[in-house]
């Protein structure tokens, strides 16, 4: 079968290059796609405490404690500070450097390991079941939301970084770390209002 | 690795068994289980679609038999509403919106001119959990599980202390299932539309079609998280004891009516939007003429997407919000009558100005004006407050939703499915018979619809299995069945018409309707790389500017799948992507994924385990495959 009108060929794209880093990639466009929809879920999630909060008569109800601050506080700040190592990443991977991007990778792991056992404190000081009433629910909500983006993002980083460390380092892979760093980014800056609302939240509301 | 040279040398003969073969699938069952052909993705769900439709359509009948005469009691009000349940849900999250996406996955990469969409192993994944969807609603229903609370299962009547069994929990799964395709769909049409359009293409010359779609994905992508949270938020509630609409203990029923209307009535518009572009594509194509007011249809088509997230709440002007709040949802209702009315009129204006040849696609386009301004004014009467007071749960709402719904979007997908089914399949379908199944539907459909307005007025409440005779309803009931029936008749003149022209139409060649966009520039059916080479385009209709021989870039690999990105506003050339190749892993995926959320309907700890396989699958998926690194090795 051949092309069922007349053509003229007016150049090629034989030159191009095969693979792009950041919003140039092809995989970065599908990776902002899945944040705008985990960003709309936190979102509704959010509008949701917000709407339960409007319908209470105190906040928290009479007879619940708000979660303690230190854990909270300690996730929130080690988060923050994750971007650093993070940012650096994403550069050393822009700048094709496979060691340091690898051991940021690496980093960037281990980094994710160490906030998924401070999750755990923080769910256990949060001094409320989620079946204890809708306060409850709705703060578990919150906090279990974000934390499958944590352990989606550890997932897809330990991964990675098993991959750099058994396999040479392409081109594609470098746009992987990349997107990889700009989703951590994501993650931390998603929790920032979630850690207001659920901290601050039963204080100020 | 193809060199330079080779690519040039190649001869068109070569060059098209090479492509084949870089392209094609592997034989036999393997081929299918594997396949990332956006073609073969989207028929295989259409054809899902289009068997539920025909389903959905029996119960449909089977619901008009039972309402036909007064004090029929052939159904019981068990029966019967399972049977809207069932015909609400399918219609809605299986037919709906999954045959839009589906038209999409089909349609866009060939208007683009390219090879596949940007993600392909992703569409074969949306597909198994589309599958998997429409088997969580339909095994079940078998098994007598069949969900009853209507189409949106309202808490608190869908809540633990309610619903007992697993009648609400296989609703709401089933929603996880389509929600988790459709959004994966769309952010798949999103960057296919952004980064992969031709050389030229630039947003200014977007085809209304394209900028249906782009704009429809956008609004799946900010509507679906709402009824995905609003359903896990339910299932949390019926097994593990969360009380988000327990109002004793501080949840609120209302909060599922806001979340599940705040993705609903979005959803009307995502079944839309698509389907305005359909209207685009054959109103344009059959007036033999540029389409008239290119901006502000497209103007029109983005302000409807962003006045659909603001009007969910006249879904619920019966629950007693505060006033103000009724009267800005009602001039929000009203507003969005304006950009709706507008791409009427260009329409009319295009057909008017142009020298329409009325073969079946137009005849649907025409089908669905006249229908789908009924709906709309009929729309705008159930925006104002006060009056849908009156008018709630009566017949009038069935009739303005089937209006809309069927008129506005079926009507377009019948007209569109006519349109393209000669690309699809290398024939056309039988215009006699086509111009059969189009009055037939048409006028049963109105015979059968527009009654129900009058019922509603004269107070017949919906969902009631049966009623006295001496409400009067009768006769009118009568002809709506008639109606029904009628319409029915036409739709298996249609399948039937489609079904014989598969293998006895007349050949279609690869453009039989003089058509303007890139999808006409290919053979019909499209072999599996589409297109010989990279098109190159100059206008809104490059098909009809361009006269002579049309201009085409060549280099991408004959042997590797490879695809051109362009820059997301220019379209100017930017890079070889490559594409990957079919896998068994999206399939071994959607099956995890399946498990996980089955098991979860049972236990929370589903969620858990499941979880393993799940990043198991994942990770061989997109495993990428690169020569391994020995102890030693320089970075």
């Amino acid at each position: 079968m051949t092309a069922p009108f007349e053509i003229e060929v007016v150049g090629s794209v034989e030159g191009l290059p095969k693979s792009a880093i950041g919003p140039r990639s092809l995989l970065w466009w599908g990776t902002f796609g899945f944040m705008l929809i985990e960003g709309t879920a936190f979102l509704l999630a959010a509008a949701a405490y917000l709407y339960l909060r409007g319908q209470a008569g105190g906040w928290p109800p009479p007879g619940d404690a708000p979660p303690d601050h230190l854990w909270g506080a300690v996730f929130t700040g080690v988060a923050v500070l994750s971007l650093i190592p993070n940012l650096w990443t994403a550069r050393m991977a822009k700048q094709k450097r496979a060691l340091e991007a690898r051991w940021g990778v690496l980093a960037m792991t281990l980094i994710a390991v160490g906030l998924m056992v401070v999750r755990g404190f923080e769910f256990a000081h949060l001094n409320l079941r989620w079946d204890q009433d809708a306060y409850g629910s709705v703060t578990w909500l919150m906090i279990v939301l974000h934390t499958t983006h944590v352990v989606t993002d550890l997932g897809d980083t330990a991964v990675l970084g098993a991959w750099l460390f058994s396999h040479e380092c392409g081109d594609d892979q470098f746009s992987d770390i990349n997107d990889n760093a700009v989703y951590w980014n994501f993650v931390v800056l998603a929790w920032l209002p979630i850690y207001l609302l659920v901290y601050w939240g039963p204080r100020w509301l | 690795m193809t060199g330079a040279a080779d690519i040039h040398a190649a001869s068109d003969a070569e060059r098209c068994a090479r492509l084949a073969k870089t392209w094609g699938d592997a034989p036999g069952l393997w081929g299918f289980l594997t396949t990332t052909d956006h073609k073969k993705i989207a028929a295989r769900y259409i054809l899902v679609a289009m068997a539920l439709l025909v389903l959905d359509g029996l119960l449909a009948v089977d619901m008009r038999l039972q309402l036909a005469f007064p004090a029929v009691k052939r159904l019981g009000p068990q029966g019967f509403n399972e049977s809207f349940s069932l015909h609400g849900s399918s219609m809605l999250f299986l037919v709906s919106v999954p045959v839009m996406e589906a038209m999409a996955i089909w349609l866009v990469p060939l208007m683009l001119g390219q090879r596949n969409m940007a993600f392909p192993r992703l569409n074969a994944f949306s597909f198994w959990m589309y599958l998997g969807g429409v088997l969580m609603l339909w095994i079940p229903h078998i098994a007598n599980v069949t969900p009853d609370l209507g189409w949106f299962e309202y808490a608190p009547l869908s809540g633990p202390n309610y619903a007992p069994g697993h009648r609400a929990d296989v609703w709401a799964q089933m929603i996880t299932f389509t929600e988790v395709a459709a959004l994966a769909v769309s952010v798949n049409t999103f960057a296919t539309i952004m980064r992969l359009r031709p050389p030229g293409m630039t947003l200014a010359r977007l085809p209304i079609f394209l900028w249906s779609m782009l704009i429809s994905a956008l609004m799946t992508i900010f509507a679906l998280p709402a009824v995905m949270l609003v359903t896990s938020m339910l299932i949390t509630d019926r097994l593990v004891g969360t009380h988000f609409f327990d109002p004793a203990v501080g949840g609120d029923v209302l909060l599922f009516q806001h979340l599940f209307w705040f993705f609903g009535h979005p959803e009307v518009y995502l079944i839309f939007i698509p389907a305005l572009g359909f209207v685009a594509s054959i109103v344009e194509t059959f007036s033999r003429r540029v389409g008239f007011g290119y901006v502000p249809v497209v103007l029109s088509l983005v302000s409807i997407g962003v006045l659909a997230f603001g009007l969910w709440v006249h879904h619920m002007f019966a629950v007693g919000l505060p006033k103000l709040g009724n009267s800005f949802y009602t001039a929000a209702s009203m507003a969005i009558a304006v950009p709706t009315g507008l791409q009427i009129f260009c329409w009319i204006a295009t057909i008017f100005g142009g020298k329409p040849v009325f073969r079946t696609p137009l005849l649907w386009v025409i089908g669905f004006i006249a229908t789908f301004v009924i709906g709309g004014l009929s729309g705008l009467m159930t925006a104002s407050a006060p009056l849908d007071l009156q008018l709630t749960d009566t017949y009038f709402v069935v009739a303005h939703l089937h209006y809309v719904l069927v008129g506005g979007a079926m009507f377009p997908l019948f007209g569109a499915f006519t349109f393209w089914y000669p690309k699809a399949t290398g024939r056309v379908m039988s215009e006699a018979w086509g111009k059969v199944a189009f009055w037939l539907i048409l006028g049963g459909f109105n015979l059968g619809f527009f009654p129900m307005h009058i019922l509603g007025l004269m107070g017949m409440p919906r969902r009631i299995y049966t009623y006295s005779d001496a409400m009067g309803w009768g006769p009118l009931n009568i002809v709506v069945s008639i109606g029904s029936v009628i319409a029915a008749g036409g739709a298996a003149v249609f399948v039937a018409n489609a079904l014989f022209s598969y293998w006895r139409g007349a050949k279609a060649g690869p453009d039989p309707w003089g058509g303007a966009t890139l999808e006409w520039a290919t053979q019909s059916p499209p072999p599996a790389y589409n297109f010989d080479h990279i098109p190159v385009v100059d206008s809104l209709t490059p098909l009809w500017t361009q006269t002579g021989p049309r201009p085409v870039l060549e280099g991408l690999s004959l042997d590797h799948r490879e695809l051109l990105l362009t820059s997301p506003v220019e379209a100017e050339p930017d890079y070889r992507q490559h594409s990957p190749t079919p896998s068994i892993w999206p399939l071994l995926a959607a099956l995890a994924t399946s498990a996980m959320f089955v098991g979860s309907i049972f236990s929370p700890w589903a969620l858990v385990w499941g979880a393993l396989p799940v990043g198991a699958t994942i990770t061989a998926w997109f495993w990428p495959k690169q020569p391994r690194r020995h102890l030693g090795d320089k970075p």
